[in-house]
């Protein structure tokens, strides 16, 4: 058994930047890398692309990410574990194969399915966000579960050099390696939720090295320009020390994990994952060294019976227009254009949000009545069943040049056709995950 | 007046339609009076116009730090709002914005 294993976290999100990967692989002495690119929506959108040609539906941005990466992965000798399969592994992994034939490189790709549940949901289940049948939302466009270690380990096993999967829960991207490493049991829940707590920590990348953190002000961060992603070593008792390659920009400290620890967690008792139900709420932190912080504390109970299914629904059309005024009178003129567009349309799209943008489109309007902005910017926004219904408010909202306020200006308008996401519950015996290994 | 920016941090996080607030002491002697004063129906009546539904309140004196899960509070979630910041990551402001 190793001593300890180094994983680092190239990508946070799908839009994430390609290079602190890079610098994480050449110069982060990794054992495994992760790019974590998936979010419920994201997914959702991946399969509308797979329905449309059965050879898309993976990640966008997968050739740009791996281009120059995959050269430093082999020389490095580093793994990659990624849910860049998005709604295709299979074709993820695919692409991967050729983009290293295309630049002589020997590799094996594992690409681990089996989330894609589409077929088993019958739309008669309940959503766990308002109890209705989830068909009732609107059309069923997709439907993944999430995923535990257990579909990722049997792709440990192999010989592959990369690992692309499609929905898996984030923090288990980075509990399989510490479990194939280390051996830790399956039902060491201790152990599995101090691996989970350092998987939160790191997957959501900059967020942990001060990205998401910084305020010139209150909470200065230097070199954000170049911020680094963060690696951690794991060692076989659970505990970690979180760093960043050296020369990097951004700071490990505290107050950022702190932060990140507690980020999108609705109860820090119980995190629940598909592995295990995690405990934040003893973690300590204590920063040893300069851009050094050890993690220790956390823990676990038994994983919850059934697996948590995405399911994602044609959910409309998101209509949107801009416009802005500035100098004196700029709120009573923006006020009032957004008093004649709702007169002009309301009766066509009845849901209409008005803001300024400048004011109150962010914050709650008691926090800003005392504010008198030098400049403003309407925004109106509205769903709306058809395609037409949307364009309209946009259109509604550029005619105001001529046909509105004084001294309008910069108008754009959008439309968005809109996937919506609820969740439901499935068996786990539904589920039967699996992987396919291709190799150049 | 002072507010809450000056004495602690925090960040936002969204799980569909729920809204979630960490707020963090830049001075660990400052979580005592934090964790008397700043209660869920506090940040509730806070946050009026945004929170629609329950507020739950925890506390983490491990790592000196409250967490404040609030029910219906990002106007449907970040797939079908009409916000412009659909997730609600610009509102841990809006929380320290609270006069104490």
């Amino acid at each position: 058994m190793k001593e300890k294993i180094r994983i680092g976290c190239g990508a946070g999100f799908s839009g994430d930047r390609i290079e602190p990967a890079l610098i994480l692989t050449e110069k982060g002495s990794l054992d495994y890398l992760v790019l974590e690119c998936l979010a419920e929506r994201t997914i959702a959108l991946a399969q509308k692309r797979k329905l449309q040609n059965p050879e898309f539906g993976y990640d966008v941005l997968l050739e740009k990410r791996l281009k120059d990466l995959l050269p430093l992965l082999l020389q490095y000798k580093t793994r990659l574990v990624t849910n860049m399969g998005a709604a295709n592994p299979i074709v993820g992994a695919k692409r991967i194969i050729e983009l290293a034939k295309s630049q002589n490189l020997s590799i094996k790709v594992a690409a681990v399915i089996g989330d894609d549940v589409l077929d088993f949901i019958s739309g008669e289940e309940h959503s766990l966000e308002n109890i209705r049948p989830v068909q009732s939302e609107g059309k069923l466009l997709s439907a993944n579960a999430y995923l535990g270690v257990e579909a990722i380990l049997p792709a440990l096993a192999s010989d592959a050099d990369i690992i692309i999967t499609g929905r898996v829960a984030d923090p288990s991207l980075f509990l399989a390696p510490m479990i194939y490493e280390f051996g830790w049991g399956l039902d060491q829940f201790e152990l599995l939720g101090k691996g989970i707590v350092l998987g939160h920590l790191l997957e959501c990348a900059g967020q942990l090295t001060g990205g998401y953190f910084a305020d010139p002000v209150s909470k200065p961060i230097p070199g954000l320009d170049q911020l680094g992603h963060p690696f951690v070593d794991v060692f076989p008792d659970g505990r970690g020390i979180i760093s960043k390659v050296e020369g990097t920009g951004g700071v490990i400290s505290q107050r950022i994990a702190k932060e990140q620890l507690l980020y999108e967690v609705l109860d820090p008792h119980h995190y629940i994952t598909p592995d295990v139900v995690a405990d934040f709420s003893t973690v300590q932190f204590e920063e040893i060294a300069f851009d050094q912080l050890q993690v220790t504390g956390g823990g676990g109970i038994e994983r919850p019976e059934k697996y948590k299914v995405s399911v994602g629904y044609e959910a409309g059309f998101k209509g949107e227009g801009e416009i802005s005024y500035a100098g004196s009178h700029a709120v009573e003129r923006a006020r009032l254009a957004g008093e004649i567009i709702e007169k002009r349309i309301k009766g066509l799209v009845p849901n209409l949000r008005v803001d300024l943008i400048g004011l109150n489109s962010l914050h709650p309007n008691d926090l800003s009545k005392n504010s008198n902005p030098y400049e403003v910017r309407l925004r109106v926004a509205g769903m709306c069943k058809t395609l037409e219904q949307a364009q309209l408010i946009g259109e509604e909202v550029e005619a105001l040049y001529t046909n509105g306020p004084a001294g309008g200006g910069g108008a754009r308008k959008m439309v968005t056709q809109v996937v919506g996401v609820v969740s439901t519950l499935l068996d786990r015996n539904q589920i039967k995950p699996d992987f396919q290994l291709l190799s150049t | 007046m002072k507010k809450l920016v000056d004495i602690a941090h925090s960040r936002a996080g969204d799980k569909g339609n729920i809204l979630v607030l960490s707020l963090i002491p830049f001075d660990s002697k400052d979580f005592d009076w934090l964790v008397q004063n700043i209660t869920a129906d506090r940040v509730k009546s806070h946050l009026k116009g945004q929170i629609k539904g329950n507020v739950t309140r925890y506390v983490l004196p491990s790592i000196h730090a409250l967490q404040f899960t609030c029910e219906d509070a990002l106007a449907g979630g970040v797939t079908t709002s009409l916000a412009l910041d659909a997730h609600g990551k610009s509102l841990s402001y809006a929380l320290l914005e609270m006069e104490i």
